[in-house]
């Protein structure tokens, strides 16, 4: 590549940064500033003078240490328990024939295709009836076993079956059985489908937004999306600095753990049977 | 070894005449149902039985609060076909999903192409793409939203060069372009990474075969890229379509619905009805329309696969 066709790219590569990281970039260093900083133009890109004022707020007008504890406790058990049906249902249609297997796959794909939104009604009612409105059941229950759990199940599928016949053949040959095969076997193999499913079923947990506002009443029971838009002064206007540290605070651990592990993630979700 | 009933047999020859009952190939059929039994009975609670509940509240007139349910047939489609806001909420669907596919996937397939190049730092630039990707969505949104407020940053910029910037989440058309704008560099990065995986195995021969035989580089892009990653493009497209059509938190967030209804998404129409006025049956009526759509547009995406998928077996 000549060197002046190599200055373009990296020309336009930094021209289209700047949507990309100047959001985030921007709400992390303004929720430091003072509010008539934050409205200053041209933006400053590190505050001028840091006050943590906006911070004690976001803890001050809401119980925000709980909401966010809420949000991560949830997300936890959603992504544990997905990664438990969906390893299992994914080797179960992958690896083991059986009569009806088809069909069983079949009924579980409709997951794919019927969205969260068109089903809340009566699901909403299913959970009032239960009396369990209000509570974090739903929000943990019908990911792990309704339909976002279909495409984790999916990828799990497919990376299942990609695995060569002779390892589980030595394994029988061990004396292990079908659980033994999956768990001892199969299992500790699909590390790269296990981190995708997990990062993206940690991050969906993570931004839900309908059903927290649809099953949740109690501020000490929202989760974190829920608790950002909460910030608001008696007029209904929103209370900016606030409401950007508290929206830095629900970034900040998964950025974190990003930039850390960013070569693992990224290449998890693009490794996995999501190149089609 | 546990699922083993059979009694010890007595003596050698006994043994031989009975077969086991549990045979490897009756255990696997235990094993196979035991194995997807949770996902399935899930479905089955939380995705087809509410389904079928859909369809059943659909045919009621169901007001929560004044506590009544009836039996009113069709009612509730006839209302359906004559309510004003459904024609610009199917509209404004349209708009966004149409819009942001298009966007998302020329800008994903775009970045793809620059960052799969021989070049220090593209690591680092793959990284600041997809970062958006696990910044909560929420926040993201309000962050947006405060640069696009009258005196936020965007026209700030467009006044220092010398543009006055409208109103951007108070006009009708500027709204629906800020929230597909939001949504597109939030979610971009996504398809930019399966891009890069597909583009990565594209075989390099090929792409010297083609410069050999004089294809300029668009040509080589429409003639050997295009279709060795169109499995790609096509799951891509599946994926941000439907996602497209569950826009809802950034509309929430942002608009509100607004001004007027010009931002008032199918989905945003169908919590209005259900969660703001109580009209569940009315509701479900909508929530059916949108499972259609999905289920229409994705069997639609399916079945073009054939025509523009090249499969390379």
């Amino acid at each position: 590549m000549s060197r002046r066709l190599k200055v373009g790219v990296y020309a336009v590569l930094l021209v289209c940064c700047v949507p990309f990281v100047f959001p985030t970039w921007w709400m992390a260093t303004a929720s430091l500033k003072p509010v008539n900083e934050i409205f200053a133009f041209p933006p400053s890109l590190l505050p001028r003078s840091v006050t943590l004022d906006a911070y004690r707020k976001v803890f001050e007008l809401q119980p925000f240490g709980q909401q966010y504890l809420n949000s991560f406790y949830i997300a936890v058990l959603v992504t544990l328990g997905t990664l438990v049906i969906s390893s299992l249902a994914g080797y179960g249609f992958a690896r083991i024939k059986f009569r009806g297997s088809g069909v069983v796959f079949m009924i579980v794909l409709t997951g794919l295709l019927v969205p969260n939104e068109v089903t809340i009604i009566p699901l909403y009612r299913m959970f009032d009836g239960l009396g369990l409105v209000n509570t974090h059941w739903p929000l943990i229950l019908i990911p792990v076993l309704g339909a976002p759990s279909v495409l984790a199940t999916f990828i799990m599928r497919q990376f299942f079956i990609t695995l060569p016949r002779e390892l589980e053949e030595a394994g029988r040959m061990d004396g292990l059985g079908r659980f033994g095969l999956f768990w001892q076997v199969s299992l500790p193999l699909a590390k790269p489908a296990v981190g995708a499913v997990s990062i993206f079923t940690f991050l969906h947990s993570w931004n839900l937004y309908l059903e927290p506002i649809v099953f949740l009443s109690s501020k000490d029971k929202f989760t974190i999306p829920q608790a950002l838009t909460q910030y608001v002064d008696a007029y209904g206007g929103a209370m900016w600095n606030v409401q950007l540290a508290a929206a830095t605070l629900s970034a900040l651990p998964v950025l974190i753990v990003f930039v850390l592990a960013q070569r693992h993630f990224v290449e998890g979700l693009a490794q996995t049977g999501l190149k089609g | 070894m546990t699922l083993m009933l059979d009694k010890p047999a007595r003596s050698a020859d006994r043994a031989a005449e009975r077969a086991p009952y549990w045979t490897t190939r009756r255990r696997d059929e235990l094993a196979g149902w035991l194995f997807v039994a949770p996902q399935l009975a899930g479905i089955i609670a939380f995705v087809i039985v509410p389904l079928g509940l859909v369809v059943w509240y659909s045919l009621h007139e169901w007001n929560v609060l004044a506590g009544t349910f009836d039996f009113v047939g069709l009612g509730n489609f006839d209302q359906l076909t004559s309510d004003p806001k459904l024609g610009p909420a199917l509209r404004a669907t349209a708009v966004f999903s149409a819009g942001l596919v298009a966007l998302n996937l020329t800008l994903a397939l775009f970045l793809a192409v620059l960052l799969n190049q021989k070049l220090r730092g593209t690591v680092v630039f793959r990284t600041l793409f997809f970062s958006p990707v696990v910044v909560t969505l929420v926040a993201w949104t309000i962050v947006w939203g405060f640069l696009l407020q009258d005196n936020g940053g965007i026209n700030g910029f467009l006044d220092s060069i010398g543009v006055d910037g409208p109103n951007w989440l108070r006009g009708n058309t500027t709204a629906m372009i800020s929230v597909i704008v939001v949504q597109l560099f939030k979610g971009v990065g996504l398809n930019m990474v399966l891009f890069l995986a597909a583009l990565q195995g594209v075989p390099a021969d090929l792409y010297e075969a083609a410069k050999i035989d004089g294809a300029s580089a668009w040509a080589r892009f429409r003639r050997v890229t295009v279709p060795l990653i169109s499995p790609t493009i096509l799951l891509t497209s599946i994926l941000t379509v439907v996602g497209s059509l569950q826009v809802f938190a950034q509309i929430a967030v942002l608009t509100q619905g607004g001004p007027g209804t010009s931002t008032t998404v199918l989905v945003y129409y169908l919590y209005q009805q259900a969660f703001q006025f109580h009209h569940f049956g009315y509701g479900a009526t909508i929530s059916l329309l949108l499972f259609v759509i999905v289920l229409a547009l994705t069997i639609l995406q399916w079945r073009m696969r054939r025509r523009w998928v090249f499969h390379e077996d």
